[in-house]
């Protein structure tokens, strides 16, 4: 058990500082995939077997494929000559490392680290319809507001994204190759076919 | 000890081919405890990939002579019998091939893709139930899980196509991936309904579900006989074949279109990877249509249970191909932006449409005068086509084609 | 069994390099990958302490994971949307170069 552990907190972490400290942005895009792989394997450890799965099809189906696509549409893919971290960089991780002190210095002088770990309850995750009842009955408000806020999220998206229509194009009839003066309702099509 | 090892593999044989429980136990007490787990999973596991080689080799075999008498000639030929042993060629070659990476590209990236695909397509065949007893991984979840590794494959399209610094790679990788999350959609609504009827998202449950007869045996429970699983069959299947990247939903990967797309820089044995992971990905989701909609390994009629499980399941699942194989055949290619309007547009409001009409289909069976189930049938069938023809008809306003003439050979 | 400390600090230092990369990366995209790595390293913390819990019925760690799988999600898509936005207008993603509104 604490080697299975030791090995995919290791995977998860040398993923994680790679996904940060790359200088090809695909690189970092890919290597955050493994982190979210390493995460789910450490849920799967941990019992949560829904939240594992949730994490694989949530997080590496359609969070990584959406950094993937944004670093495509602005073109950050290719390689660039400046450097790539600010010229203060050093600030920043002397900030994280402080962050992390304290933080392992709270959990290691907290009651967690001295109690003595009381037998734990045969957990084997809960069943799904456990987890459907509780969505259901206890949590039903939040899972009503999520749903709000997603399709919010998603027309914002949509909205904020999409191609604007050029105002100060003359209403010539003769129709030009170029989309931008006309508005696409999904940019998907716009931006696929357009862009080279 | 040798006589207990023969004695345990002839009962696991015996007990698998005549749908017993517990087929494996004889043969892994010989083992010692610390040694159980593991030989469990390689006896899982190997049956099931050989197997599905197997019918990868058959299932190419006949897509190429199926599409040839499709268009009118003989398919290959050459090889063997009427071309029997095309596949064994099909894979020397392969193997044998150069494998020319270009110049520029990125060699680790490039090496992973296929890789990164076959992976979570192989993943995919660990919770579908193949027969009575046969469900390699028992989960909860398992649709989830299904899904999970589905969505993971789209990030090895993106690596294919990048990796190869190729503009056309490049192109065709967003396009399929593209494609690919725009069909999910609709796959994963369609099954929700099926979920949200059978009350579970464990395939050996809904399999369960779907296995009783009605009118003295004859007529299965299957939810494909019902108004609403008959709709989420068949957005079911069109959201599979564009999962699949088949024809004709094959923008992605079509020789014509963007040379091979995201595959043009590979040969060899990675190429041979990326087909095979192709076929696998139809026999998994294909597997899923069975489970969901086609009552998993479950007889057509009652009297016919005596046959076993497995080869229901093999049967249905070799019908589902070879009607893919059919459609590949006989439907033109749908241009991109025609298939994420598609996807889009007409998809996604009929999966949702689906999942109300699976409701009221459940909540009208305590309907109890007589012809209740043809009044039912007549009210979900009538709540699915009359959107389908007005949303139809809305889509297909701003289209204005062209008279159509024909001009037939003389 | 692994003690509930080793996940709190793994978490902690998951956290720390989502930090150190979001404060120091220029480009845009990476920034937001590192917000992402600091909301799974607060999700791992979470699922941790509902599996170290007493109460057998608790689901109110998994509960919260969840909806913040969901809320982290619809954030990258908004967030990603805006700086495409931002790259057209600003032909750039570098974000020393987004400064207009520097005294």
């Amino acid at each position: 058990m604490q080697f299975a552990f030791a090995i995919i907190a290791a995977l998860t972490l040398v993923s994680g500082i790679a996904a940060m400290s790359l200088r090809n942005l695909v690189h970092c895009a890919l290597c955050l995939a493994v982190t979210f792989a390493g995460l789910a394997a450490m849920y799967l450890q941990l019992h949560a077997q829904f939240i594992s799965f949730a994490q694989v099809l949530v997080y590496i189906g359609a969070v990584a494929i959406l950094v993937v696509f944004a670093i495509l549409l602005t073109r950050s893919g290719e390689p660039v000559t400046h450097p790539v971290v600010h010229s203060s960089w050093i600030v920043g991780v002397i900030i994280a490392l402080l962050v992390f002190g304290v933080l392992t210095k709270v959990i290691l002088s907290s009651s967690i680290s001295s109690a003595a770990l009381h037998p734990l309850p045969p957990k084997d995750g809960p069943s799904v319809r456990e987890i459907g009842n509780s969505l259901m009955i206890d949590y039903v408000l939040p899972l009503q507001v999520i749903g709000l806020l997603l399709t919010a999220a998603t027309i914002g998206a949509v909205i904020i994204a999409m191609h604007e229509p050029k105002i100060s194009q003359p209403p010539a009839s003769t129709p030009r190759v170029n989309g931008a003066e006309v508005p696409h309702a999904s940019g998907h099509s716009a931006e696929l076919t357009h862009h080279p | 000890m040798i006589g207990d090892l023969i004695h345990g593999i002839f009962l696991m044989i015996w007990r698998t081919l005549t749908d017993q429980p517990e087929a494996k136990s004889d043969f892994l007490a010989v083992f010692p405890t610390a040694v159980q787990p593991v030989v469990s999973a390689v006896l899982t596991v190997s049956p099931l990939l050989a197997g599905f080689g197997l019918l990868f080799a058959l299932t190419t075999l006949l897509e190429r002579k199926g599409l040839g008498r499709i268009q009118n000639r003989l398919g290959p030929n050459r090889v063997g019998p009427c071309g029997i042993l095309q596949p064994v060629a099909d894979g020397l070659k392969m193997i044998t091939k150069e494998d020319i990476i270009p110049r520029t590209a990125d060699r680790v990236v490039h090496l992973l893709a296929p890789i990164a695909l076959v992976v979570p397509t192989v993943l995919a065949f660990a919770v579908l139930p193949y027969g009575r007893y046969l469900v390699p991984m028992v989960n909860d979840a398992g649709i989830l899980f299904f899904f999970a590794v589905g969505a993971s494959t789209e990030l090895s399209v993106f690596m294919a196509g990048w990796s190869s610094r190729n503009k056309y790679s490049l192109l065709g990788a967003m396009r399929a991936i593209a494609q690919m999350i725009s069909y999910e959609i609709p796959l994963i609504i369609s099954s929700v309904s099926v979920i949200m009827i059978a009350g579970s998202l464990s395939p050996v449950e809904i399999v369960q579900a779907q296995g009783s007869w009605l009118a003295g045996g004859f007529v299965p429970h299957w939810y494909v006989l019902t108004p609403w699983g008959l709709t989420g069959f068949i957005i079911f299947l069109i959201s599979s074949l564009a999962e699949s990247n088949r024809s004709p939903f094959d923008i992605p990967e079509a020789e014509s279109e963007l040379i091979a797309g995201h595959l043009t820089e590979y040969s060899g044995f990675k190429y041979a990877l990326f087909f095979l992971a192709e076929y696998f990905g139809t026999f998994a989701i294909g597997g899923l249509a069975v489970t969901l909609f086609l009552g998993g390994w479950h007889a057509p009629i009652e009297a016919l249970e005596v046959i076993p499980s497995y080869v229901w399941f093999v049967l249905k699942l070799m019908a589902l191909v070879s009607l893919f194989i059919w459609i590949r055949g006989t439907v033109p290619r749908l241009r991109v932006d025609q298939l994420l309007n598609f996807a889009w547009k007409f998809l996604l409001p009929m999966s949702l449409l689906n999942l109300i009409v699976a409701g009221i289909w459940h909540f009208t069976a305590v309907w109890d005068f007589p012809c209740a189930l043809l009044v039912r049938w007549a009210l979900c069938a009538a709540m699915i086509a009359v959107p389908y023809t007005l949303l139809g008809r809305a889509l297909n306003a701003k289209r204005n084609a062209a008279h159509r003439t024909y001009r037939y050979a003389t | 069994m692994i003690p509930l400390q080793n996940y709190l600090i793994f978490s902690a230092m998951l956290f720390s390099v989502g930090l150190a990369g979001a404060l120091t990366r220029r480009n845009a995209i990476l920034v937001l990958v590192g917000i992402e790595l600091m909301l799974n390293a607060a999700n791992l913390n979470f699922v941790a302490f509902w599996r170290f819990s007493s109460d057998p019925n608790a689901m109110a760690g998994l509960m919260f994971v969840l909806f913040s799988i969901a809320i982290a999600a619809a954030e990258a898509a908004v967030g990603l949307a805006l700086i495409i936005a931002i790259y057209r207008h600003y032909k750039t993603t570098n974000l020393e170069k987004v400064n207009s509104l520097k005294g």
